[in-house]
Order: structure tokens, then sequence, then C-alpha cells
């Protein structure tokens, strides 16, 4: 795909941002003693808010929750900002999105359907499949060396 | 051919270019890096900063509690009056009702996390190894119910109390008369509580009484005079002395940094019927139980005057000035318990009061439902105003106003510098604090500030107030530390924390709150003669 140069910097702009703001929250919650994913799990109130319930009231299920939230976070926000299996990154930041998106639907609560979540899971999905890291990014690295490899 | 394979070779090639291009992104990291550090490190060095000019530290203190068998020998205890609070100060004792113990935990496991507090709020209480052995009670149902409670109630440590031969006593005086019981709980109507406190006394007995202690200034003075001259433990039931959050409060007027407090504002704010002492009707709309078969009335009544049976009455006494100092003593008792133990006041020199029955006027009230007072205290140079509605819920606050800055006292505290400070001018130049924002909270707020995926967290925890329990004391029902403190004297000696002293100046308060409303004029404190003028 071929983009035009305003384009390509635009793209790449909304993949660091993107990143850095999974960064941060990776990051974050890494570093808050006492951080939890209990408090938002037991605070779901849609479908499968069940299954939600369980996984909050369930030690080792919540910490396993817990890890794979903020490692998701990190390693999403570090494939975005070097450039490195993003498209990966991006479909996942979607799908963790798509997740928070459908726990607390603001719906519920409010007339309206579209949250800060629903944005951001539609900026990634952009990212993803409109590619920049082949241009700007270790990925473009990565293609050459398996295209070395396969030649 | 020799061309054709090169070709895809050369494109295959690592260039310097894609080098370049590969991780121009990577510095982006060490941008986040310093982004971070910046926002977390130096935010908490700059806090730490202002704390340690100050003096504070903002860490709970923990709170060592002993739930194994508790100590020493078994206090026996009798309790007059199973209602409402009567039942809360069992629960207090490590008495609670088996129902309502299995309910806690079968709506703590289905995730209720409301009730998973309420649980180990009640886990973490003291077992303080008192039996309850009688109950006296004018209203069938209460008694059947108290017995119940300490017979067959969960104790703090998830052990029955199975405790057998409970006596129910039908008179006061007859629960008095049993030489078993050592101390007894007094948690009656307020009209009740003054004569009650001194039988009590003189039968040799510990006393732990309700608020508001008296009705008139003669009951004060001589429940003063029969506990001063007794040998008995005796404690009033302002239960605030043991929130941690006054003490620190203490700690900051003490240190002088708020500066100096010229005004205190305090309030009380509620906006419903039961709030207002309406309390006669269930959920439905329905009666509450109750009648003059099940009631002993006359005995209810005691020495007030004459009336029939009255369902409304029996409820909603604090609504009658017959049987309450209103506000006064529902209240106000509790923010001169809170403030008193702060500013160490004592009495005020003068009080004017007002106020009206402007809402709540479907219904027979003496009680205004609009009250507010105003406390002077000239030695102290300070003013307290006491505002309460019960017509509104606007959450108003307790407000201690000091020249530096203002200090926000309730479950939490908080520090609000004041933009015309001369202590934190310098500060609030150099940006070190911001008037705008409280620069001291105590329990230190562990809420994440990080906005977007986090929010609902954060939310959740500052609603429930989850806050307080990650610090790493434990929280704990008030009023359990407030008995505890009260059985702990029993056994070892000691004073208690509202010893007969603070209570006859708190109740002084009281009653110069009222006084000043019912007689529609200015009353003053005379030190010398010990009365009201």
């Amino acid at each position: 795909m071929k983009y035009k140069n305003i384009q390509t910097t635009v793209l790449i702009i909304l993949r660091l941002i993107l990143g850095y703001h999974f960064l941060f929250e990776g990051i974050d919650k890494l570093f808050s003693v006492n951080w939890s994913s209990a408090g938002f799990l037991l605070q779901t109130n849609w479908l499968l808010s069940d299954f939600f319930h369980t996984l909050a009231n369930d030690p080792t299920l919540l910490r396993l929750v817990d890890a794979l939230n903020i490692w998701g976070q990190i390693l999403i926000g570090l494939g975005l900002i070097i450039g490195l299996f993003s498209t990966i990154a991006a479909w996942s930041g979607a799908f963790l999105l798509f997740i928070y998106y459908f726990a607390i639907p603001p719906f519920i609560e409010s007339f309206l359907f579209i949250d800060k979540n629903l944005i951001e899971l539609f900026a990634f999905i952009i990212i993803a499949i409109f590619p920049t890291s082949h241009i700007l990014g270790v990925d473009r690295i990565v293609k050459k060396i398996r295209s070395a490899k396969n030649g | 051919m020799a061309e054709n394979e090169n070709k895809p070779k050369d494109e295959n090639k690592i260039s310097r270019r894609d080098i370049i291009k590969g991780f121009s992104t990577v510095p982006i990291l060490g941008v986040f890096a310093y982004d971070y550090w910046k926002k977390k490190t130096l935010e908490k060095v700059k806090n730490k900063a202002v704390q340690l000019n100050l003096g504070l530290d903002n860490e709970a203190p923990k709170i060592i509690t002993n739930n194994d068998k508790g100590i020493g020998e078994v206090v026996k205890v009798g309790i007059i009056g199973v209602g409402g609070r009567g039942t809360a100060l069992l629960k207090a004792a490590g008495f609670l009702e088996k129902g309502e113990y299995e309910d806690y935990v079968k709506q703590a496991k289905n995730g209720d996390q409301g009730a998973k507090r309420r649980l180990e709020t009640y886990q973490n209480q003291s077992v303080l190894n008192i039996q309850v052995i009688g109950i006296c009670d004018v209203f069938d149902l209460r008694a059947e119910k108290g017995i119940d409670i300490v017979s067959n109630g969960i104790q703090p440590n998830g052990e029955s109390a199975n405790l057998k031969n409970v006596k129910r006593y039908l008179r006061y005086q007859e629960l008095l008369a049993d030489p078993e019981i050592d101390a007894v709980i007094i948690a009656t109507p307020d009209f009740h509580h003054a004569h009650m406190t001194i039988d009590a006394v003189r039968a040799g007995k510990h006393v732990y009484c309700e608020k508001a202690m008296t009705l008139t200034e003669d009951e004060l003075h001589k429940v003063y005079a029969e506990v001063k001259k007794s040998g008995v433990v005796f404690q009033l039931g302002h239960q605030n002395s043991k929130n941690e959050t006054f003490k620190k409060a203490k700690e900051i007027v003490d240190k002088n940094i708020i500066g100096k407090v010229t005004l205190i504002e305090t309030t009380t704010n509620r906006n419903s019927r039961p709030g207002a002492w309406i309390r006669h009707l269930d959920g439905d709309g329905n009666p509450k139980p109750g009648s003059p078969e099940t009631i002993d009335w006359g005995q209810w009544l005691g020495h007030t005057p004459k009336v029939p049976f009255s369902i409304e009455r029996y409820y909603g006494w604090a609504r009658f000035f017959d049987y309450d100092t209103g506000l006064a003593g529902q209240l106000f008792s509790h923010e001169i318990d809170a403030l008193n133990q702060i500013m160490g006041f004592g009495i005020p020199k003068s009080v004017v009061s007002s106020g009206g029955i402007y809402f709540y006027k479907d219904i027979p009230r003496d009680m205004p439902d609009t009250f507010n007072s105003v406390l002077e205290f000239p030695d102290r140079e300070f003013t307290m105003l006491y505002s309460a509605t019960l017509a509104n819920s606007r959450s108003r606050g307790r407000v201690f106003m000091g020249h530096d800055a203002s200090m926000e006292v309730g479950g939490s505290l908080k520090l609000i510098a004041n933009g015309d400070s001369t202590q934190y001018k310098d500060k609030i130049k150099n940006g070190i604090i911001d008037p705008s924002k409280p620069f001291y909270t105590y329990p230190e707020s562990n809420i994440v500030d990080i906005d977007g995926i986090t929010s609902p967290t954060e939310k959740y925890y500052a609603e429930r107030g989850l806050i307080d329990t990650n610090v790493g004391g434990k929280n704990l029902d008030i009023t359990h530390l407030h008995v505890k403190e009260w059985i702990d004297v029993i056994r070892n000696g000691g004073e208690t924390g509202c010893n007969i002293e603070k209570a006859f100046d708190d109740t002084v308060s009281v009653l110069m709150v009222h006084k000043s409303y019912v007689e529609n004029r200015k009353v003053e404190w005379d030190p010398v003669k010990r009365r009201i003028i």
C-alpha cells in the first residue's frame, strides 16, 4: 500500500500516540502496588458480567487477569512505539479495548453508545489496517531479514 | 541471469537507511521514561518535601487487634435498651445477630463489596471477653431479639457466643440489682439516661451511657456528682474520639500548620423523613411493630407527662422536647465531641441559636428542621458555627478556617492553603503549594491518577472508600474502639476517652445550644458558679 507523505506522517503519529498511552497505562499499573482489575471487573454490568465477577472473586484468576492486562498493555505500547510486530499489537489493543467497552458499555447508564474506549478502539483498527512500521519501525528490518531468509 | 539473482539480494540487504528508519522511533522510549519519571517521582519528592517541612506523615497507624480469645477475666455486662443503637453497641461489643452475620458472608461471597467490607470490619474487632448476661427493654420484641443476639450471636472470631440463661428483666432496677452484673450499657431514649446512670452508679456498676447524657442542667450536676464520688468507670457514647482522623487534625492545629483558627464551621445535612426522626413507618408505609400489649408504655414514659400510647412517639421520640434536646442532643453532640478534642476548648462563653420548623409541617414535632447556632470562645479568640438542615443533604463538611489554610475533617482530612496565607506565601509563589488543591491529605490517597482505561477502577475505590484499607491500617468500627476502651479501663484501670469531666463539658455545650433555642435568647456560661445564665 502506497501512502502520500502526509498520510504516512499522520498514521505514524497516531501509532506513537496510541503506543504511548498504552505503555503509560501498563507501566503505571505495574508500579502501583494497589492496582487491581477487581474493581473494574466487579463494576461490569452487561453481558458476561457474571463471568467477570467470577474472575474478580478468584484470587488466582484475578492475578492472571491483572498480569495479562499489565503486560498486555506494556507490550502493545512498546510494539507500537518501536514499530515491532505493530499490526499484531494494534489488533491486540483493539481486542483489549473491545473487552473494556463490552464489559461496561456506556449505553447502560446513558443513551450515548460512544465513549473514549470505542474511539480508541477504532483508532487501533486504523493502525492495524494501515500499517506504517514497515516504513518507520523495527518491522522494516524484520521484513528484510525474513525476505532474505525466504529468498 | 546473474543480474536477476543479484537484484533481490540487494533489495533484502539491510542498508544504513533501513537501520536509521527501523530504529528511528526507539528514542521515544527515552522521552517516555523521562516523562513518566518526571510525573511520578518529582511529584512524590515535592509532596514529601512539603510534608517534611510540616513535620507530618500521612500513613494511618496500624491498629493492633486481638481476636483469639480475649484477655483477662470475663466482664459481665447488662444492657438497658436494645433498639437500633443498642443493637449497634452489641455488635461493637462483639455480638452480631447470626442471620445478619450469615448474610454478610453470603453477600460478600457474591461479590458485594459493601458486605465484604462490613464483614472484614467486624472481623477486625478484638474479642473483648465479655458476656452480656442481662437484658432490659420495655418492648418484648426487642428484648427477645437482644437475648438471641447475646446468646447465639457470632463473635468477631467467627465463634458463636453460645451463652445460656441470659435473663430478661422487665424493669431496669431489677437488672441493676443483679450482683452478677459488673457493668451496664445504657442505650435507652435520652430522657432515661440521667436517672439510669445515677441508679447504676449507686448500684456500683460501671456505665457506658449513650449520648446525650442529660436533658437538663440539674440532671447533669447530679450525674456528675454521683460519678465523681464513685469508683466506677464511666464512658459517654462520644465515640468520635476514636477516629484517627481527628487525632491527626489535633496534631495539625497544635503544630500551627493552618495558622490561627478564628472560625470553625460544622454542619448537619440530611434530607429524608427517617433522618428527621419520622420513623414509625416501615419501607412500605405500614406502621412498625409495637402496641400497648407488647410495649410497657407506662415505664417507657417514666417521669415525663402521661400521654396515651403513641407509636409515633415511641419511634420518633427525638422530635419532642419532653424526651430529648432536639438537634443539640442528637447531632450537635457528636460535633462538639469531634471539635472539642481537636481544639480542647471546653465550654463556650456564649451561645445564640435560632431556627424553625419550615419543612416537616405535616406531623407533630418540637425539634426544628432548620437550626443554626453560634458559639463564642473569646478567650481562645474563635467562633464556632453549627448549621443544620434536615431538608437538604448537600454535604457542607466540617471546616477549620485558619489564616494560612483550611482544614476539612471527616472520614478523611485535607488541608488547602489559603491564597492570602503569610506562612505559605513563598511556597505558593514558587508553585510548591497550589492553593486550589489540597497540599496534604490523610490518610494518603492511593487513587491512581490516570484516565481512560483506569477510570472505572478509580471511581470504584473512591466511592467505596476502599482507599483507607490500602494504607496498612485495618478498618475498624470506632464505636467498637470506644466500647473496648471502656472494658479495658474496667479491667486494667486508667481513664476513658470521654470520662465524666469531658462528658460534663460537652453536655454543657449541648444544653446551652438547646436552651438558647427554647428560650429564644443568648445564653452564657458562668465558670465560677458552673451554671448557664
